[in-house]
C-alpha cells in the first residue's frame, strides 16, 4: 500500500465517517433557522438507524430501508412537532425525551436483529467520472447516500439564501411575532421544517446500519446525534460550517482508527516531542477510550475557535430559537 | 362627494369584558388624510386591525369603492390595497431592507427589480434608505421607512399609519408628515391614529373620535383647539395642571459640580463640565434635542454610568459619584427611565413583583425573605391611588398601555417618598389624560419637598412644570433660568447650541 492510496484511503474514509452528521447537521439546521430547537437528534437518528436495517432484512432492498429511515425520522420529528407546536410543551424538555423514547424504541425494536447481517449500500462509480485519478475515487466512487448528501448541502445552501421560502423560514426563526403579523403561518413553516429535520436524522441513522457499519447495535450512534447539535450551535447556523465540521469530525475519526492499527511506528514517532507531551499523547494514543473522545474534542474546539465573531453570531442566530409562539398573544 | 374609498358601517367587536368596538361608522374618502383620535383603550387599535384582517369583527360591513368586501386576512387587504404600518414594528433585524419589503409581498417577485423599486420609491418620497443594509444597524426613523416603504411597493389606496411618531424625533416627524402630504396629494387616503393633538391638527382633514369602544364625534381638527379636541378625546373638561406658586427653598438638594464623562456608546455623547444645583421642592427641567446627552446625565445621576466619571454628585451634601444605583435610593433618589419595558419595568413580571423591584426598601423584606402580603398591599396602593388600569396587580407589565405602565412606575417611586426624583421623558407616548395626571403628580411631590430633575423633548410640558429649565446641547449644559424668567424661542435657541457655557451657576445663584 502505497502513501497515496492510504491518503485516498483516509480522505474518503473521512467523507463516509462525516456523512451522518451532514444529514443530522443539515437537517437540524433547518429546524433550528425557523426557530425550532430538537434535542431528539440522537433518539430519531436511533429510530431512524433500525427501522432502516429492519426494512432491508425484511426486503433485502437497501435502498427501500434508507427510505424506511426517512420517514421513521419523520414520523418522530412529528410527535415533537405536535407536542410543541399545538401543544406548547417546552422544546428542550420535549426534545430530551424524544431521545430517550428513540433509544429505548430502538434497542426494543432491535432486540431481534442483533447480529443479524445484511448487505448494505454498495458504491456507485460514477462512469468515467471515477476514472480522474485522485479525484475520481476521492468524489465518484461511493455509495448512493454520500452523493445525496453532497446534493443535499448544495440545495439546503441555496433553499436558505437564494429563495424565497428559506427567506420565510430565516424570517419565522429569527421573529415568529412579525412573521406572524404579515400573514406567515409560523406554526405550518415551522412544522415543515421538523419534519425535514427528522427525515433527514432518520437517514444519518440508516446510513450508520446501511453503509458505515452494516448491522445493528444498541446506540450504535454513539452520541452523533449530540455532536450534530453542537456542529450546528458551532457552526453559527452556516450549512457550509457544519459540512466542514461534519468532515473534521468524520477524518479525525479515521486518522484515529489509523493511529492505534500502526502500534509501535506511532510510539516512536512520539519521541520527536519533548517530553512530557510526548509520554502524554503517548497515554492518549493507547487508551482507545481517550482516543475516542479526540473528534468530538477537536470538531467543537475547532469550530468554536473559527466561529468567535459575535456580529456574525449575532445575524446568523436564529432569535427566536426555542421560544414558544402564542398566536393572537 | 363621490363614494368613499373605504366606510364601516356597524363595527361591533366584543371580547370577554369588554366592548372594543361598538357599532362604529367610519368612512374615508379618496386622498383624504383621516385621523382617528383616542385615548389608549378607547379601541382604535382593535378596529385597524379589523380593517387590516388581522381581527375579524362580530357584526357591521366593510365597504371598499361601495362594494362590500369581507376582510379575513392581511395578505387579502393588502391585494385589496390597504396597507399598514405598525406602531410595533414588524421587522426581522438580521435580514436586509430589500429582504424586510420582500416578505410583506405576496406575489412573486424579483428581489433585484424590487430592489430597484424601493431606490425609486426611496427618492421619489423623500425616505432614504440602503436597501442592502441589515435592519439591526438602523435607527428607529429608518425602520420606520422600511415599514412605510414596504406599503407604498404595493401601491395602496389606503395607508393606516398607528401612532408613527411616538418614537421619531420632531425632525423626523417633519419630514414624515411631508411624505403623508405627498402621499394623499396622489390620491392615496391615510388613516392616521394618534392621540397628540398638535399633530393630528397639522395634517388631518378629517377626524373621528373614539371614546369606550363608541365613535362620540366627526370633526375638522383644523377648525378645533387642542382643547376642545382633547375634550372630545376624554369625553369631559381636560383637568389642567394645577400649579402652587413657590417659595424658593434655599436649602440645598443636588449639587453636581464638574461633571464630566466619556459615553460608553460609540455614537452616545460626552457630557463635559457639568455643573448644577438644584434646591429643595424645585422642578428642574432639562431641555434638549435626543442625543445630546441627556441618556448619559440621567445614568451618571442614577448611578447606571459610574466608570471613568470625574466630578462630584452630592446628595443632601453626601458624595454619590462612587457609589451604585442601589446604594443611592437608600440614601433617598429614585429614577424612573425614559424607557418603561425592560429598564423601569420587567415586561413578563407582574406588577406586584415589579413592584417590589424597587419598593423592598418600604419594609417588604422580613429577615431577607420576602412579605408578599405586603407587596401585593403595595402594588394594590399604588394601582388605586395613581389610576392604573390594568387587570389586577397580576398583569404582566407588557399588558398595559404605555400611559398605564408609566403611572405605575411613577407611582412606585413617589411611594418610596424620594428626595430627589430624576425621570426620563415622563409623557413620551403617553395620552393626554394620562399625560395631564403625571404632570399634576410631579407637581404634588415638588410641593412636599421633593427635588425633580426631569429631562424631556417637550417645552410645553417642561414650561408648565417646571420652576426652572436647563438646557443641554452636545453634552454641555446652558445657564439654568427661572421658568417665569425665560420663553419657548430662547431655549429653543439653547437647543441648538448657542449659548454662553459655564455660567449657569452664576445665573442660578441669583
Amino acid at each position: 500500500m502505497d502513501g497515496s492510496e492510504t491518503a485516498i484511503n483516509i480522505m474518503v474514509g473521512t467523507i463516509r465517517a462525516g456523512t451522518p452528521l451532514v444529514f443530522a447537521g443539515l437537517g437540524e439546521l433547518i429546524a433550528e433557522k425557523a426557530g425550532v430547537l430538537n434535542l431528539g437528534v440522537e433518539g430519531m437518528m436511533l429510530v431512524g438507524a433500525v427501522t432502516g436495517f429492519a426494512v432491508t432484512v425484511l426486503t433485502g432492498n437497501p435502498y427501500l430501508g434508507a427510505v424506511a429511515a426517512i420517514g421513521a425520522g419523520m414520523l418522530m420529528s412529528l410527535i415533537f412537532g405536535g407536542l410543541t407546536q399545538f401543544l406548547l410543551t417546552n422544546q428542550v424538555a420535549t426534545g430530551l425525551a424524544l431521545t430517550i423514547f428513540g433509544v429505548g424504541l430502538s434497542a426494543f425494536v432491535g432486540l431481534s436483529y442483533i447480529g443479524t447481517p445484511i448487505q448494505g449500500l454498495q458504491p456507485v462509480a460514477i462512469p468515467l467520472l471515477s476514472q480522474i485519478p485522485i479525484v475520481g475515487p476521492l468524489l465518484f466512487n461511493h455509495d448512493l447516500l454520500i452523493y445525496v448528501s453532497f446534493a443535499l448541502f448544495a440545495v439546503v445552501s441555496w433553499f436558505m439564501f437564494k429563495t424565497r421560502a428559506g427567506l420565510i423560514l430565516r424570517a419565522v426563526g429569527e421573529s415568529h411575532d412579525a412573521a406572524h403579523a404579515i400573514g406567515y403561518s409560523v406554526v405550518k413553516i415551522r412544522l415543515l421544517a421538523i419534519v425535514f429535520g427528522g427525515g433527514m436524522a432518520g437517514l444519518a441513522g440508516g446510513y450508520l446500519s446501511l453503509v458505515y457499519t452494516p448491522q445493528w447495535a444498541e446506540n450504535m450512534t454513539a452520541g452523533r446525534g449530540w455532536i450534530a447539535l453542537a456542529l450546528v450551535v458551532f457552526a453559527t447556523w452556516r450549512p457550509a460550517r457544519v459540512l466542514i465540521g461534519a468532515y473534521l469530525f468524520g477524518g479525525i475519526t479515521i486518522l484515529s482508527l489509523h493511529v492505534q492499527a500502526a502500534g509501535d511506528a506511532v510510539t516512536n514517532a512520539m519521541s520527536v516531542f519533548p517530553e512530557p507531551i510526548g509520554r502524554w499523547l503517548l497515554v492518549i494514543i493507547n487508551s482507545s477510550h481517550l482516543l475516542a473522545t479526540l473528534p468530538y474534542l477537536a470538531t467543537v474546539v475547532v469550530l468554536a475557535l473559527i466561529s468567535r465573531d459575535a456580529t456574525k453570531i449575532r445575524l446568523n442566530a436564529p432569535a427566536s430559537l426555542g421560544r414558544p409562539f402564542h398566536p393572537g398573544a | 362627494m363621490t363614494a368613499a374609498q373605504l366606510e364601516l358601517t356597524g363595527i361591533t367587536k366584543q371580547y370577554p369584558g369588554v366592548l372594543a368596538n361598538d357599532h362604529i361608522d367610519l368612512a374615508i374618502a379618496s386622498g383624504e388624510v383621516h385621523a382617528l383620535l383616542g385615548e389608549n383603550g378607547a379601541g382604535k387599535s382593535t378596529l385597524v386591525k379589523i380593517i387590516y384582517g388581522v381581527v375579524r369583527a362580530d357584526e357591521g360591513e366593510i365597504l371598499w369603492n361601495g362594494e362590500p368586501v369581507r376582510i379575513t386576512s392581511p395578505s387579502q387587504a393588502r391585494s385589496l390595497g390597504i396597507g399598514m404600518v405598525f406602531q410595533h414594528f414588524n421587522l426581522f433585524e438580521t435580514l436586509t431592507v430589500a429582504e424586510n419589503i420582500s416578505l410583506g409581498i405576496d406575489e412573486d417577485h424579483d428581489l433585484k427589480q424590487l430592489t430597484s423599486e424601493i431606490e425609486e420609491i426611496s427618492t421619489k418620497y423623500g425616505l432614504p434608505i440602503n436597501p442592502h443594509q441589515h435592519v439591526h444597524a438602523l435607527s428607529v426613523g429608518e425602520r420606520q421607512r422600511v415599514e412605510i416603504i414596504r406599503c407604498l411597493v404595493q401601491d395602496p389606496k389606503v395607508l393606516i399609519m398607528d401612532e408613527p411618531t411616538s418614537v421619531l424625533t420632531p425632525q423626523e416627524v417633519e419630514k414624515l408628515f411631508e411624505t403623508l402630504r405627498r402621499l394623499s396629494s396622489e390620491g392615496c387616503s391615510i388613516l392616521y391614529i394618534s392621540h397628540k393633538l398638535d399633530e393630528i391638527q397639522a395634517l388631518c382633514d378629517r377626524a373621528t373620535v373614539l371614546r369606550h369602544g363608541k365613535v362620540t364625534a366627526t370633526c375638522s381638527p383644523k377648525q378645533e383647539t387642542p382643547k376642545s379636541l382633547a375634550e372630545m378625546m376624554i369625553g369631559s373638561e381636560l383637568p389642567v395642571c394645577k400649579r402652587i406658586a413657590q417659595k424658593r427653598d434655599s436649602e440645598v438638594r443636588l449639587v453636581v459640580r464638574d461633571l464630566s464623562i466619556p459615553s460608553p456608546d460609540p455614537h452616545g455623547t460626552d457630557l463635559r463640565n457639568i455643573n448644577v444645583t438644584v434646591h429643595r421642592g424645585e422642578v428642574l427641567g432639562i431641555a434638549g434635542v435626543a442625543g445630546n446627552g441627556q441618556k448619559e446625565f440621567m445614568a451618571a445621576l442614577n448611578g447606571e454610568l459610574m466608570d471613568s466619571v470625574t466630578g462630584r454628585i452630592e446628595l443632601n451634601g453626601a458624595e454619590l459619584s462612587k457609589v451604585g444605583p442601589a446604594e443611592r435610593r437608600t440614601k433617598g433618589l429614585a429614577f424612573v427611565p425614559e424607557e418603561r419595558l425592560g429598564r423601569g419595568a420587567v415586561p413578563d413580571m407582574s406588577l406586584a413583583n415589579n413592584a417590589l423591584l424597587t419598593g423592598y426598601l418600604n419594609g417588604m423584606l422580613n429577615n431577607g425573605f420576602i412579605d408578599f402580603d405586603r407587596v401585593r398591599a403595595y402594588a394594590t396602593e399604588i394601582r388605586e391611588r395613581f389610576d392604573v388600569r390594568s387587570a389586577g396587580i397580576d398583569a404582566e407589565a407588557r399588558s398595559l398601555s404605555g400611559g398605564n405602565l408609566q403611572k405605575f412606575i411613577m407611582g412606585r417611586e413617589i411611594m418610596m417618598d424620594p428626595q430627589l426624583l430624576v425621570l426620563g421623558h415622563p409623557t413620551w407616548g403617553v395620552d393626554v389624560g394620562a399625560a395631564t395626571t403625571i404632570h399634576q403628580e410631579i407637581v404634588d411631590l415638588a410641593a412636599k419637598g421633593t427635588s425633580v430633575v426631569v429631562a424631556s423633548e417637550d417645552l410645553d410640558e417642561l414650561f408648565e412644570i417646571c420652576d426652572s429649565i436647563v438646557v443641554i446641547a452636545e453634552g454641555r449644559l446652558s445657564p439654568v433660568k427661572r421658568t417665569s424668567e425665560t420663553n419657548v424661542e430662547e431655549v429653543g435657541l439653547w437647543m441648538s447650541g448657542q449659548f454662553e457655557a459655564d455660567e449657569g451657576e452664576v445665573g442660578h445663584a441669583a
